[in-house]
Order: structure tokens, then sequence, then C-alpha cells
């Protein structure tokens, strides 16, 4: 026990204490006030003055609705849709005597179509509900005061102010204070992989005073009171205060545990809820990610509202006419029409104010013709895009074995969007590289040390033209000690060989540095067996490398690193123990690392890691020895696609560092805005004079199928941004890793680091820098711009850095900017920040007005997925954060092309039919009945029975369409693969341009036209059958509504591409399905089935003129699409025609043959001709549309 | 390849949870070629060929039929006689109006029509509507089906209106249908011998055993403050009023005929056939025509040409498109201007036609 107070004092001395007195003030004035007004009894729960506060429990829900307001609130979404909202009006003024149909004729249809969507709502729902439950559920220890003991609670029965204990690999039930753990200095580890996606261990420390409470016995005693803020979003600050033994303890977020955080490596901790439920941070930070809607989407309600339109312009047309009718039925005090009684009618028929007549009747015209608008448009929709997104996740080329990972739709109405992708934005490390990080190569004292070729100088060699000499399996030998994250052979140290090298003072001390300066954890998991849990797997890599020289880090506390290390002398492995004294974290803007330690001889070392640049800057006069050889081979390592670090150390004066450490503890602890400035600077002051020792070199590993994925997707014709923060050199070369820039490409670079601009900063006037920055830009770009325009045969890639970028995103520039950005193949940008990510994002979208989409795996990625039209998540090895706020997950990179290419071209091929189709489909029907209408003198007489009608959209009509919007294929997804450019057809959006819909309407009126016009003139008039029987209305309404289904379903036989049993079955069991109706209808008692009372079965079937009539209208109908299409695919046949074409003919194996010849010669030679044939080609694809717009 | 994964950092195998569970069970997609899309599936693509034979064989099965149709309807003998105008006075041919609507004028007129070819039995007899709107929606939704169908629906009149009841109660058959009855009526005779005409097999078998009821017997019709049309005899019941049952199926469109009665007796060519008309109806007021219409019927039913030379259009249409089609690629193979054929999509070895 002792010990541990001792330790623990120690600890303290770094941190807790000095926090207390420093920050106390500041934060006082705020405790009690407003928005910090929370107070946590601290293990009384039942306290009368913790009940009084009224603090939520820990139950948590998730979803969108509760049982109770289920109904009304999903009620209010579905009638959001304007369509949905026309059909609620319809349905009630159906009960009024303007109707032209009856009531239930109207309402169940919508009930239909309604339900399904509130349905599938529901089970939504239930999901989430599910997930809830099991999170309420779970199982935490909660003391127990009467007992002395902890029980087993439910995670929803906490209460603020409980006591709980959680136990390694568990997840934190609710926002904690941590008390004590099992450690003796009363740290713990935290994960916090699904509030950041970060994977790194966090470490987090109780209160120095609340640390003896480390058993249950001693919790008994425990009264404490927190007040602190109330419930916020902010999960990495904290401000509260404890007040314990009569003294004020200020508390930080080092002492906050979050919900849904992990315990890490501590057997177990004790804790106090300080939030619960939707109170805490986790919950508070819960934001419905944006919704994104498609374009085709956006366009379909455009189309709606001009269905609108004609709906109106159709019933003011029959109004108007009405009213002319009416008018005349009262003709110089006579009443013509006397049949009708105009001298005792209504006031809808009334002759004598014709216009308020006319009026009513406009109504019924809007509820008449409502069959223009499709009402099951939207759920049929979404049923096809729920399917499709099945078919996503259930595609095997899209599994991944090693991840075991299906590629999953996380949103399904997104699917269309896939296929008219313009440009990608990918993030670099992770996504097109493995994020694994092998320790390859280093450079220590001048000498370069490790051999083997990296993929990306293989790519580069190949690249050359050089012929590699096959590399002998290198490693068949040396690999059975390989490690993931160890690629490193060299026979000068491995093996301890490094003792016999000239330079093994700084070899040692090169080591001794990867192996201390570093935020890892060791996990020992044998006896000879040792995982790091480290933040990075760069910082991974190193230790890894380390250990396997010869310097193993097994392990670490708060204040000591212990190393086991080989002795140069004696020759014995000895164990060393090193003082950790502090950690100067990595951070993006220090770009580097450095810990200060005491190692066993009493001296003060200050160990630094980091970018070149940055190292280099802080070296000393002595320190420079290996300068300039160590930045050639710096600069060869990246031209290799390889990190790098610089590793360098200082020695440090005792009275140097006392004075310093003090400042530093001082600026640590306090709470003022500037606070991390003034650690920066205090960092800046320590971090100098340091002694270069040498450089690592890291290989990020490309993933599978990188090269060849982009290269078809480049032959797509889809622009590819990188978007990454790695430096110029190692992005340009990863870029022709992974064939985005290619051999034959002109590279057009903008960057700040020209000798006037770097002259400037010397000076230091931050204006002037800014404006000659600015300046320097606007010339490179408009220089490259005017290049372009001169050589537009060639292919360019642009490559800028992040500084730039800023400078480019000014609002002069901008546009100039992305004008020369979309006119490049490939576009890099480097040093990109994650914010700038999101930026660019939005301003190619926006810019261009084309679909983006974004890949990413990384929490830093997110900004840019949810800015994007689509974002891909790859479901990687950095944590869920990207494939949480993804659209789409999938395990690789590659299967991106099969994503686009395959499932994209298919989705919006089907859903751009689909629409099209549905509008076609109620045209046709829509002005059948208009046309009926002028005959009928345009009094809203309806042409078919009514439940004819309402059986149309859902019964006869639906099913063929979401077939087609499920199974339809033009080509195979081999074709898919092999003939990227058919993906064109969605970026230029040919299957949903105004021209096809507007075709497609115009067949519609083309049909209903012919269907009217031949069915009346065969039908009516004399007899329809030799028994000398007259056809009459019931008779008419079946003939047309037989052609119409006919018609509807074989226009769709004849625009689908795949028939498989499922569209026949669909097609013709729709046209089956009519006759079935009609005869079961027919049969039931005439006051129900009214004019359809045995009208098959009596009147039409024994009739050969109503079968005569069917043919002919049918045929007659299908003729002009038939007659469209066969010219189309001889004048302008479209992509998929020619491939479909192509497959056919015998001589297509050749054309085959040649095809692959050529692919692969282009794939051999990292495409240099292939691609630009491509771009002429987009280009003219390009300028066609340009003039056609 | 990652077999010693394990010893790594979790950094670099974040994905150990999934990796543990899928030893337990594989999330890989079960292969069936449903869910792969791989249905095996027939691929109709509109190659020149295709395109020809379509169009080739529509017009070789559609003009003999369209032929077949034209002759059928050839076949029929139609005698059809508008007399509307002349049945009127001459006196009262300025207000025609005046004469239809004074119940004391004698209305009857003698019509002689001549028989063009023999008719054979049965010969029916329609009257033809012109300008006539049976099927306006006021008109149509004015009938109550169920008060047709049995005595104790008797009261449902609601959409009956103005027709629906007399102080006396309910009218049946109420509504505007039934009390616009047509009430011309025609007696035959060929050389002052009667023809008898039959008016009894003339509604639709399902009108008579289903729709109209046999124990509904027509009540306070006709006997509002306005006539109507006919009247109807109220000791038969609705199922044996044919002519009653033939009106109530409303027409489809302004113009229509309806079947009148049959003669059951073949008519020799160049017979003349006297017809005595009661011209009570009013289609003046709105200047509708009325016709009488004699017709035979063939499997094609009534006249109409229409049909038969809708096929041969469409038939002869589709002929001439194929020819066409036949010509484009005969004479111009291939297609020219066309821009994509001259980049990658060109083979060496591709489109020797």
């Amino acid at each position: 026990m002792a010990r541990i107070r001792k330790r623990s004092i120690q600890l303290s001395k770094l941190c807790s204490f000095a926090c207390c007195r420093s920050s106390s003030q500041d934060e006082h004035a705020q405790i009690g006030q407003k928005g910090y007004s929370r107070v946590v009894y601290c293990n009384e729960p039942d306290s009368q003055e913790q009940i009084r506060l009224r603090y939520r429990r820990n139950y948590v829900s998730t979803t969108k609705y509760t049982a109770v307001n289920f109904l009304p609130k999903s009620l209010f979404e579905q009638f959001r849709r304007v369509a949905n909202i026309y059909f609620l009006v319809v349905a009630c003024v159906s009960f009024s005597p303007l109707a032209p149909y009856s009531a239930p004729s109207i309402i169940l249809p919508l009930v239909v179509v309604i339900g399904a969507t509130m349905a599938k709502e529901g089970v939504e729902d239930w999901r989430r509900n599910l997930q809830d439950i099991e999170a309420n559920n779970r199982k935490v220890e909660v003391y127990d005061k009467s007992s002395c003991s902890f029980r087993q609670t439910k995670w929803k029965d906490l209460r603020v102010g409980d006591l709980v204990k959680v136990c390694k690999d568990e997840y934190f039930p609710a926002d904690l204070l941590l008390l004590s753990s099992s450690y003796e200095d009363v740290v713990c580890y935290v994960e916090t992989m699904n509030l950041d996606g970060e994977t790194n261990l966090k470490l987090k420390h109780a209160l120095n005073v609340t640390s003896f409470y480390s058993s249950a016995e001693s919790l008994k005693e425990f009264r404490a009171v927190i007040k602190c803020e109330d419930p916020n979003e902010h999960l990495y600050s904290f401000i509260g205060t404890l007040y314990f033994d009569c003294q004020q303890y200020s508390l930080s977020p080092q002492q906050i545990l979050l919900r849904d955080s992990k315990l890490k490596n501590t057997e177990y901790i004790f804790g106090v809820v300080i939030f619960t439920g939707h109170d805490t941070k986790v919950m508070q930070n819960a934001t419905d990610p944006p919704s994104k809607r498609t374009k085709i989407e956006r366009r379909m309600d455009r189309i709606i509202y001009v269905l609108f339109s004609t709906l109106i312009l159709v019933s003011f047309i029959g109004s108007l006419f009405f009213g002319i009718e009416t008018n005349n039925d009262l003709s110089g005090g006579n009443y013509t029409r006397w049949y009708l009684r105009p001298d005792k009618t209504t006031v809808f028929f009334d002759p004598r104010r014709p216009a308020v007549a006319a009026f009513l009747h406009c109504l019924t015209g809007l509820m008449l013709y409502g069959y223009l608008i499709p009402i099951s448009l939207y759920v049929s929709i979404e049923i096809c895009k729920v399917l499709q997104s099945i078919f996503i996740n259930q595609d095997q080329a899209m599994y991944d074995e090693e991840m075991d990972r299906p590629a999953h739709a996380r949103t399904s109405n997104l699917n269309e969007e896939l296929g008219q992708v313009h440009t990608i934005l990918s993030d670099k490390t992770g996504t097109l590289t493995c994020n694994s990080m092998e320790f390859v190569k280093c450079s220590i004292a001048g000498t370069l040390y490790g051999r083997g070729m990296t993929e990306v100088e293989i790519a580069l060699a190949r690249k050359r033209g050089e012929q590699l000499t096959e590399q002998a399996p290198i490693d068949a030998s040396e690999s059975k000690k390989s490690f993931k994250g160890f690629n490193f052979r060299d026979e000068h140290i491995m093996d301890g060989k490094w003792v016999s090298e000239p330079q093994r003072d700084v070899i040692q001390k090169f080591f001794r540095v990867l192996a201390t300066c570093h935020t890892a954890v060791p996990e020992v998991m044998g006896p000879d067996e040792i995982m790091y849990e480290a933040e990075s797997p760069d910082e991974a890599a190193f230790v890894i490398a380390a250990r396997e020289v010869g310097f193993e880090f097994f392990a670490r506390n708060q204040t000591s690193i212990k190393l086991r290390e080989l002795d140069p002398t004696s020759g014995i492995r000895v164990d060393r123990v090193y003082e950790l004294l502090h950690v100067l974290e990595f951070s993006s803007a220090r770009k580097r690392m450095s810990v200060i330690v005491k190692n066993p001889e009493n001296q003060l070392l200050l160990l630094a890691k980091g970018a070149d640049s940055v190292i280099f800057e802080r070296l000393s006069k002595e320190g420079r020895a290996y300068e300039e050889r160590t930045k050639e081979h710096i600069e060869k390592y990246s031209e290799a696609g390889l990190r790098t670090m610089a590793v360098a150390y200082r020695e440090l004066d005792n009275d140097e560092y006392k004075t310093w450490e003090q400042e530093f503890l001082k600026a640590k602890t306090s709470v003022s805005a500037d606070r991390d400035v003034l650690m920066d600077e205090l960092a800046c002051q320590i971090e100098r004079d340091l002694i270069l020792l040498g450089a690592t070199a890291v290989e990020d590993k490309l993933q599978k199928g990188v090269p060849g994925c982009i290269d078809k997707l480049a032959r797509a014709g889809i622009g590819i941004w990188v978007l990454t923060g790695d430096k110029r050199g190692t992005a340009i070369n990863i870029g022709y890793a992974c064939s985005l820039l290619r051999h034959g490409m002109k590279q057009i670079v903008i960057t700040l680091e020209l000798p006037e601009i770097l002259a400037q900063e010397k000076e230091g006037d931050k204006e002037a820098i800014a404006e000659a920055s600015l300046n320097s830009i606007k010339l490179q770009i408009l220089k490259a711009k005017s290049q372009v325009t001169e050589e537009s045969s060639t292919e360019f890639g642009l490559i800028i850095d992040g500084k730039s970028l800023t400078y480019a995103m000014d609002k002069n520039l901008v546009n100039s900017f992305m004008d020369l950005a979309m006119r490049c193949a490939t576009v890099i940008c480097c040093r990109s920040s994650p914010k700038q990510k999101a930026v660019i994002t939005r301003l190619v979208k926006s810019v261009t007005g084309r679909t983006t989409l974004a890949i990413g795996d990384g929490a830093n990625d997110v900004g840019m997925l949810q800015e994007a039209d689509i974002g891909v998540g790859i479901s990687g090895v950095e944590g869920m954060q990207a494939v949480m706020a993804s659209d789409f997950a999938i395990a690789q990179f590659r299967f991106l092309e099969r994503l686009l290419l395959v499932h994209g071209h298919w989705c919006y091929r089907r859903i751009s039919m689909m629409i099209c189709y549905f509008f076609y489909k109620n045209i046709t029907f829509g002005f059948t009945l208009f046309w009926f209408e002028a005959y009928t003198s345009f009094s809203g007489q309806p042409a078919y029975n009514d439940w004819y009608m309402s059986c149309y959209n859902v019964f006869f009509t639906s099913l063929p369409v979401i077939a087609l919007g499920v199974f339809d294929q033009d080509v195979s997804a081999r074709l898919c693969l092999k003939h990227p450019l058919l993906y064109q057809e969605g970026v230029r959006n040919i299957l949903f341009n105004w021209p096809r819909i507007l075709g497609w309407m115009f067949n519609g009126l083309l049909s209903s036209i012919i269907i009217y016009f031949l069915t009346t003139n065969s039908i009516t008039g004399p007899a329809f059958r030799k028994d000398g029987q007259v056809a009459d209305y019931s008779v008419l309404g079946v003939t047309m509504y037989t052609c119409v289904v006919w018609t509807v379903n074989c226009q769709m036989a004849l625009s689908i591409n795949y028939f498989t049993w499922i569209q026949h079955l669909f097609i013709w069991g729709s046209i089956a399905f009519w006759y079935i109706f009609l005869v079961v209808y027919g049969s039931i008692p005439p006051t129900l089935s009214t004019t359809a009372y045995k009208v098959l079965v009596e009147a039409c079937a024994p009739s050969i003129l109503y079968w005569l009539t069917t043919l002919l209208v049918v045929i007659a109908a299908l003729l002009p699409l038939l007659s469209y299409r066969a010219f189309q695919i001889r004048f302008q046949p479209m992509e998929h025609d020619r491939i479909q074409i192509q497959r056919r003919r015998p001589e297509s194996t050749e054309y085959d043959a040649t095809q692959r010849r050529l692919s692969e010669s282009s794939e051999a030679r990292t495409s240099s001709e292939l691609p630009s044939e491509v771009r002429i080609r987009i280009d003219n694809l390009k300028a066609s549309s340009k003039r056609k717009n | 390849m990652d077999t010693n994964g394990a010893t790594t950092s979790s950094a670099a195998g974040g994905g150990s949870t999934s990796k543990s569970s899928s030893k337990k069970h594989s999330r890989k997609p079960v292969y069936s070629r449903f869910t792969q899309q791989e249905l095996p599936a027939c691929k109709p693509i509109l190659t020149p060929g295709l395109v020809i034979a379509t169009f080739t064989i529509i017009g070789i099965i559609f003009i003999p039929l369209g032929l077949v149709s034209l002759s059928a309807s050839e076949k029929v003998v139609e005698i059809v006689d508008r007399y509307d105008e002349s049945c009127v006075p001459s006196d009262y041919s300025n207000d025609k109006l005046k004469f239809i609507q004074n119940p004391s004028i004698n209305k009857s007129c003698v019509r002689t029509l001549t028989v063009p070819k023999l008719m054979k039995s049965p010969v029916f007899i329609y009257y033809q509507l012109d300008n006539y709107y049976q099927n306006h929606r006021r008109y149509v939704k004015s009938r109550s089906d169920k008060q047709l169908r049995s005595v104790s629906d008797e009261k449902s009149t609601k959409d009956c209106s103005p027709e629906d009841k007399t102080v006396d109660g309910p009218i049946v058959p109420c509504g505007l249908v039934a009390w616009s009855l047509f009430n011309d009526t025609y007696g035959f005779s060929v050389n002052s011998k009667t023809i008898e005409v039959n008016k009894h097999d003339i509604a639709w078998k399902s009108d008579k055993e289903h729709k109209f009821g046999s124990n509904v017997y027509p009540k306070n019709f006709q006997s509002g403050g306005l006539i109507g049309g006919a009247k109807l005899n109220s000791s038969v019941p609705l199922s044996k009023q044919d002519d009653l049952m033939v009106w109530m199926r409303t027409a489809a469109l302004p113009t229509f005929r309806k079947l009148y009665g049959k003669i059951e007796q073949d008519l020799q060519a160049n017979e003349k056939i006297q017809v005595v008309i009661q011209n009570n109806y009013n289609t003046y007021s709105f200047s509708g025509k009325k016709k009488l219409v004699l017709s035979t019927t063939s499997w094609i039913g009534g006249k109409n040409d229409f049909l038969g030379i809708a096929y041969i259009i469409v038939g002869g249409l589709c002929l001439f498109l194929a020819v066409c089609f036949i010509l484009l690629y005969v004479i111009k193979p291939r297609p020219l201007g066309d821009p994509s054929y001259l980049s990658w999509n060109r083979s060496p070895a591709g489109h020797p036609n």
C-alpha cells in the first residue's frame, strides 16, 4: 500500500495536483451557472436530492417512432410527398358527388401503397428497436451499498450517481467519472473506436484523491458531489468540480470515460455515473446523417410537376367544353337534352349556372385524370431499390475472403446514382493502399540498410521499361520470421550483426529511439510473443522493427518504458528501464513526436522522430553530420513510394530541463484558450539542437487490384481525384504505381515551394506572403490552362498541394481552377487536411453539377463521404467511422469497379427505364380516359369500371415494372466490365434526359390515341357478334382496357433486354390475371360488379371481333416503338446496342481476341495509347452532348 | 498471408472481431444463379434480320386477316333508313319540337324500304340514335341496380333523383335511364303481309336472369309531372321487359344502335318492306337523328369494314417497313456518320457486312 501511495504521488506531480491548482479559478466562475448546473451525488442515487433532480434513466432509444406515435408520425412522413397529398385529397373528395367513381376504389390503392411504405418503415424501425433492446439489456455491475458488493444490473436501470465496475474489454454503459482502476497509479486505457474511429488506446487517469477507493469495502464510505456542465456534444471537453472531503477538485476530460468506448488493457475500473442515456456525449453527438437524394429522383419530381400541369390543363380543357355543352342544354328557353332533366338538376350539371358547373367539373376532372400521376411509382421504386441493394449485398464478386466482408449497401436510395458517377474523390491511405505499414528500409548514419524492392519500385521500373529479373522468391528462406508490419532484410543488421558495423553506436541509438519514442502499449501474449497496441500502423511497424533487430520493448507504465536489448560488449540481453518523463505527442501540425526520458545511466534524453522537413530544421550544427546523405536517401525512398521519418535525439542539460518542465507543467494544466499554442511553443523550445541519427522508410502497401481498377474506371471516363495527406513525391509515386498517372501523361504541378515564395517566407511578412502566393497560384493556373487548351490531345495529370489549394480555393480563382481540374484526367491533392477534403468535394460537386463519389476508410474521410453525392466506405482496418458515415461499404477499393460499372450501370438503367415506363403506362391509360371523355360531352364519366381502374397500377402493370427495375440487364456483368465505356451512358444521363422522357410520354400519347380510336371504330356501331348484339358501354370498356393491358405489358416486353422466367411470369401473368380478374369480378352479384357483370364470359369472349380487335390494336400500338427502335439501332445505336449486336456476331470471337490483345498490351505498357483514344472518344461524346444542350 | 497477423498490432488488424466471428460462420454470400443475377435468360436484340422478319410476319398475317374480315363484312346486308326528318309532317317542319311534344297529333308514319340483296334470317332490327349522350355521367349514374333486382330494395333510389319517387312512393324502375326509355315502334309488312317481329330474345341473358328481377313490377312509372319516354306494362315483371333491358344497357358513344327485334324469316332481294313507324321519341330538341336499321350478321357481326381496312393498312405498313429495312441493309449495309466506329470500338476484323 505504501508503495502504491508513493507512486501515485509521483504521478500526481505530473498531472492532477497541478491541474487543480491552476485551473480552478476560471472554472469555478462557471459552475452552477447556466450551462453548468448538473449535480451528481456520488454513490447516493437514492438520496432525495438526487431524485429531485430527475435526471434521465440510462434507457436509450434510437428509433424514429414509438408504438404510440408510429401511426401519426409515419403518416405525416408519407404525406409530405406531393403526389400522396394529391391522392389523399382525391380520396376525401371521392365521398362527394363530385367523384367520377366510387370512393372505395380510389381509397383502396392509396391504402395499399401507403400501407406498404409504412410497413417498410415499421420493419426498419423494429430492427433499430431490437438493437436498442440489446444495448439496453446489457449487464453491468453496480455497487450495492447495503451489501457492500457489486450486483449485476441492466444498462437501462442505471441511474445518475450509481457506482459501477467495468471490466476489461467491456463497454462503458454511460459517461463515467473514473474513480480508480486495477492499476496502482489509477490509470486505464480506453479504446474510442466507436466515437472517433481511432483504434489507438487512450490513457485516462483518475484524481489522486479517489484512488484509494479501489475495493468494494472501501467504496461504502465514499461520498462526494460532482457539479459539472450540462449535457453537450463536445467529446473532448469536460468541465466539472468534485466536492470531496470538504475540498474542491477540478475535473477534466482526463477523468471522464465515455459511453460506447471500451476498456482495454485494464482489469477493471470503478466509476460514478454522471450522464445517462440521451445525456451522454455520444448520444448528444448522434445526428441524422444528411439525407441524400439522387439526381434521377429530383428530376422525377420535376416530371411529376409536368404531369400535374398536364393534369390541370387536361381537366381545364375538359371543364371548358363541359361548360359549353352544359350551357347549350338550355337554348332559347328550351332544354335541349331533355333526358338529362336539366330543368331539375343539381348544381353540377345546371345549365343555368354553367360557370359553376364547369368549375366543379374541373375538380372532377382532376380526380378522373389522376391516373396520369402514377400512385404506385414511389413505392415501386422503393421496392426495387431495396431488392437492388440486396443484390449488391449478395454479390460474391464483391466479397472479401480475408476480412469476411461482403459489400453492403447501407442506404438503398442511391443505387442508380452509382451509375452516374462523374468524379471519384479518393482517400489514399487505407483506400488505395492497405494501411498496413511494413518497415522495409532505413538509413542510419548515412548508410543504407535494407534490400528488396517495393511494389512501387517494381511498377516504376516497369514504367521505365526495364526488364526485371524475376525477383527470386527472395524471402522464401528468410520469411519464416515474417511479420505483418515488418519486411526488412539486411544481413548487416539482423540477428545481432549490427554490433560489428562501424557505426554501431549510432545504430544502437537509432533503434533505441524507435523502441522508446512512441505511445504503443505492449501486450504480452506468451513467453515470446508480444503484441503492440499502437496509435498508427507506422508506429507499430517501428516498434516491431526495433524488436526484430534486438531492442525489444516489452513493458510500459505511466512513468517507465522497459526494453530488453543486446549489450554490444557482453553480448547478453539485458533489461533496461527508461524513466519516461514527458511525451510531446504527435499532431498533424507538429508533424513530429518526441519523448523525454532518463536512461539507466541517468542521462536526460530527448528522443524525436518526425517528418524530415521538420526534423532537419531543428538540427544542431554538430548534429548535421549525416544530413546530406540522409536527405539523399529520403529522396530516394520517397521516390520509391515509401513513407519516411527522420530520427534524431538530444541530450538535455539538467537545469535547462528543470526550468522548462516547470513552464511546461504550468501550460499543460492551464485551461486558457491558447493552451495548445502555449504547449506547442514550449515543445518547440525543447525540441531543438537535435542530432540526426538517420531515417526510416515504411512501405504503404497498395491494395490488391488497385491499378487495374483505376485503369478501368479511367477508361469508363470517370475522373479520379486523390486527396491525400502525403507529400508530393510520395503521392506522385503512388499515383504512378496505381496507374493514376500514366506514361504519356503530362504533369502539371501547382505548388508554392518556389524560390521566390520561400524567400518571402523568410522575411515573414504574412500579408505579403499571402498576396505573393495568390498571385503565383493564379499565374500557374492560367499557364496550365493555356497549356491544356493547346495540347488538347494529350492527357494531363494535375498535382497540387494543400497549401496551394487554399489559395486556389479563393473565390476569384476557384472557377478557373476547377475548369483546369476538370480538363485533367487525374488530380492529386497532396498534403490536404480532412477539412480540405470535404471542401474540395463540395466544390467539385457544386461547380461541375455532376455526381461525385467519395471513397475513404478513416475518420478523417467522414466529412468528405457525407459531402459527396455518394460516400463509399472501405470497411478496412481504420475502424468503422467511415463505414458508419458511408452509403455503401466495400472491403476493398477494387470492388469499386464492379460496384460502379456493373451494379451502378444496371441500377441506373433499371431505375431510369422504370420511371420512363411508369409515365408511359399511366399516360397511355390516362389519355384513353380523356379521349372517351370527349365523346361523353366531357361529363366526367370514366370509360372503365371503377375497379378496373383502381387495379390498374396495383395489379395489372406493377409486377412487370418491378421486375424491370430489379432484374433487367442490358449486357452481362462480364461485358459491363469489358466495355467500361458503356458507363458513359449513365454519366451523360442519356437514358433519362428530357428528350427521352418526353419521347416516352409521346409514345404513351400515341398509344392511347391508337387504342382509343381503333377500338371504338372496330367495336361500336354495328353488331359485334353473330347474334346481333351491339357493344355497349361495358363492352367497350372491357375491350379498351384489354388493349391497354396488352399494350403496356407488350411494350415492356419490347423494351427489356433480359428475359428470364421471372419476366415471362410477370408480364404474361399480368395479362392472364386481367382475364382471371374479369371472370372473378364478373361473377359476383351485379349490384357489386355493376357493368362488369359477366361481361367477359357472356359478351366479349364469344365475340371474334373482340379478339381480332385486341390483336389489331396491340400490334398497331407497338409499331411506333418497334420501328423507332429498329431505326435507332440502324442509324444511332447506343453503346449497349452495339455491344449486344457484336456479341451476337459469329466473328465476335475474333473481335474479342483483338480487344483482349489490346487491353493486355495496354496494361503491360500501363496503357499509353488506349486511354488517349478513349479520351478522344469521350471528348467527342462530350462535344456532342454539349451541342445538344 | 497473415497467419502471423495475431502477433502484430491491433491497429494493423482492426478487423479482429470479425475475424474471430468468421470462424463460426462465414458471411460469404450464398451462391445461386438468382442472387448473382446470372439466371438463364433470353436476350432479344433487334438485329436487322429480326426486324425484317418481324415486320414481314406481321404483314403476312395481317393482310389476309384483313381481307377475310372485309369479305365477311361485305356479305352482311344492311338497310339504313333515317326517318326523323321525313316523319315530321311538312306543316311542322319548322317547329318539330311542337309536333313531337303534342300528344294529340298522330305520329304514325309509313316508310318503304327496298331489300337490296337476299337477307337471310335472322334479320336484326335496330334503331340508331345520333348525338344522344347515354354515356353522360348524370345519365349513367341515374339508376338503381338494387331496385331492379329485388322487390325488397324498392326504396333504394338515392342515385335516381329527380326520377326517384312520386307522391305515391318510389318509382320502379327509377332514374333517368329508365325514364327516357325509347318509345318509337315499328311495324313491318311485305305486300300487306305483316312480318312477325320477335322482341323477346333481344336482351342479354344475364340481364334477364340476374340484373332484372322476375318479381319486380313497374310501379309509379311515368306517372310524375313530366313524361319521358315509353310507359311500361305494370303487370309484366322487369325481367320480361326486353326493351327496357336493352335500353338500360347504356351505349358507349353518342351514336349508337340498339336492338329492337328480330325478323325470323328471309327477306328476298328487291322486296319492298312497308314500315309503320310511331314517331314518338323526341330527338328534335337536341337535333339527334333517328334511323331504322335492318341488318344480317356474319361471324364478324354487323357490317364493319373498318376492321378489315385497318388490318390491311397495318399489315401493309409493316410490309412497307420490312422492304425499307431490306433496302437499307442491301444498299447501305454499313452505318455511316457514326464517329464511334472510328475509335476504340472499331476492330480490324469487325463488321464485314
